[in-house]
């Protein structure tokens, strides 16, 4: 093996992410218990140099490191939506983490490492290096999930995290290792090459897409592997669950589109179907299930799984259109749920948690500011227009259309009507009721700055869509 | 063909066989003095607290395997490394000294953390 320095310069963001985490964690050695917001300042500088060096070296399409990494426009395009998803969930953590009681430097390290995973997962280009970056990934989550120590729920979320992550990583294996078996390569585009020279796919592959699909459907949350999500986004820091319901879940689509569209394009007829049953199952239990729910975590756990389902419609769709309509999903996402789960976090003052729904009745008439930006994010997600929420569920039923998958496309949008209830109860709890109690919200310098970008972010890409699509088209892989 | 590994089945019976007489015989005549410390299980020395079989370990044990594994696999990966540390030059010799400095951060988090002082 020979040196190539081009090989150090294109993987620069993720050694400088990683060296960045490595350096603050012996920071964080010789800091004073109070002074640990220090490290959440140098993490954002971290991450504000990492997606300046992606800007430097984005246009460059190569293959670097013995074909296992890869830096394309589809990578960099999920790279800055990795950064902001976790600028944003770092902002929202300063104040949080210091109510709660967890003020700890690794919070904010371990998020860096989560990071890094992420972008290792967009950039991969062989199973296994798509494997440890998610593993990377979901073990910093697992550790942040159960950060609150001296909560019990935090603790069984994390448990759960934990047993079941590991389960289904062993699916995601034992699939890779079949694929391996079965095809002499892991790299995604042999093992397209491969697929193209046989003929129908066989038993063994089948099974073997079977065990990808599980393993990857469990990172997503997609049913019938979601049974962890609503535990574990209820017990899990309220900053954290904002982070993996953003962060990991379009890491996990990014992996999941390559995967299955770049490498296992060829035999596409032998998963079309799993995929498209999996999202309409998807959207159905997150909906329905939501309607019934009293905890505004929880409910948002709910309303995330159904969103995994609109975007797996995106998959199914497939062609430049699929792709690029799922990448906008993704960072539509992230802002507009960011943004809501800004809004609870500000609920979160002194003994009050704020986490049930009837807590928000009558917010109108006590914080105007606080019960509008929470109005934004709601109709985003219900996928009202004219915001973010509505253009990404459109882009994706439209590419639906295109390929001829119209009854999915009509199933998709009577489910997300339904899911429309839910989110507008909470605006009409906070603007057509009185208020039942007194509203003291944490206002911090950094969470206004979130806030701001998320609605920024909700209404801009609303307004106009076009700019952001195109730049999700140009930067989808060929395949 | 499976006739050739005959005598592997010749000692994988010898040794149950050995193993068996071996712990029979002991059983016979063996001397048996019983008290408490050597009745007690064992646990590095430290006095034991409760009862072993519920799961009550100090979580120091696990502290300790977990850095006991961090350097199992630093010793894995310098094997084959030290190996074709020739072929591959200098590249791989500063690879190294990179990867053992992480991990080495990692131990010195862990040390500053108290993660090495027992009681």
């Amino acid at each position: 093996m020979t040196f190539d320095i081009s090989n150090m310069i294109l993987s620069m963001p993720e050694i400088i992410v990683l060296s960045g985490a490595c350096l603050l964690i012996l920071l964080d050695l010789v800091l004073d218990r109070n002074q640990k917001h220090i490290i959440a300042y140098l993490s954002l500088l971290v991450i504000l140099v990492a997606a300046a060096g992606t800007w430097l070296i984005a246009g460059n399409s190569e293959n670097i490191l013995s074909g296992m990494f890869v830096i394309d426009g589809y990578s960099t395009f999920f790279k800055m939506t990795f950064y902001l998803a976790t600028f944003l969930a770092i902002l929202l953590s300063i104040n949080y983490i210091k109510v709660e009681g967890v003020e700890r430097g690794e919070y904010y390290i371990l998020m860096l490492f989560a990071l890094s995973g992420m972008m290792i997962m967009a950039s991969g280009t062989d199973l296994l290096s798509i494997y440890v970056g998610l593993e990377l990934m979901a073990l910093s989550i697992y550790v942040l999930t159960g950060f609150i120590q001296h909560n019990g729920s935090s603790n069984e979320a994390a448990m759960k995290y934990v047993i079941l992550g590991a389960f289904s990583s062993g699916v995601l294996l034992y699939g890779i290792s079949l694929v391996y078996g079965l095809t002499g390569t892991t790299q995604l585009s042999d093992l397209a090459a491969v697929l193209r020279g046989q003929g129908g796919p066989d038993i063994a592959l089948i099974l073997a897409i079977t065990f990808l699909v599980a393993g990857f459907g469990f990172k997503v949350a997609a049913v019938p592997f979601h049974m962890w999500a609503p535990d574990v986004y209820e017990g899990a820091p309220t900053s954290i669950t904002a982070f993996m319901s953003v962060g990991p879940k379009a890491a996990s689509f990014a992996a999941l589109l390559r995967v299955f569209i770049a490498a296992l394009g060829p035999v596409s007829t032998s998963w079309v179907t799993l995929i498209a049953v999996i999202s309409v199952l998807t959207m159905a239990v997150g909906s329905l299930v939501a309607l019934s729910q009293t905890n505004i975590k929880r409910m948002l756990a709910y309303s995330s799984i159904a969103h995994a389902g609109y975007a797996l419609l995106g998959l199914v769709a497939g062609g430049p259109d699929g792709i690029a309509s799922v990448m906008l999903y993704m960072l539509i996402y992230t802002f507009m749920n960011m943004g809501i789960f800004g809004t609870i976090i500000m609920m979160r003052k002194g003994n009050f948690r704020g986490e049930n729904i009837e807590d928000y009745t009558g917010l109108s008439k006590v914080n105007k500011g606080a019960a509008l930006l929470m109005l934004i994010f709601l109709f985003s997600l219900a996928g009202i227009p004219p915001t973010a929420g509505f253009v990404g569920k459109f882009y994706i039923f439209m590419s639906l259309v295109r390929n001829g998958y119209i009854a999915l496309a009509v199933i998709g949008v009577i489910m997300s009507v339904v899911s429309a209830y839910f989110y507008i109860r909470i605006v009409m709890l906070m603007y057509m009721k009185e208020p039942t109690r007194e509203f003291d919200l944490a206002h911090t310098p950094a969470s206004s700055l979130a806030l701001a970008i998320a609605v920024a972010g909700t209404v801009i890409i609303g307004i106009l869509p076009t700019w952001f699509l195109e730049l999700a088209k140009s930067a989808i892989f060929p395949g | 063909m499976l006739i050739t590994y005959l005598p592997v089945l010749l000692i994988v019976g010898f040794v149950i066989f050995m193993a068996t007489m071996v712990l029979f015989v002991n059983s016979l005549v063996s001397p048996k003095k019983p008290f408490r410390e050597k009745l007690s299980p064992w646990e590095c020395g430290m006095e034991p607290i409760g009862n072993a079989d519920a799961g009550h370990f100090k979580v120091h044990f696990f502290v300790i395997a977990i850095l006991f594994i961090v350097f199992d696999v630093e010793t894995l990966f310098l094997f084959p490394w030290a190996v074709v540390l020739r072929d591959m030059g200098l590249v791989a010799f500063v690879e190294m000294f990179i990867f053992i400095s992480i991990l080495a951060i990692g131990l010195v988090y862990a040390w500053k953390k108290g993660a090495l002082e027992w009681v």
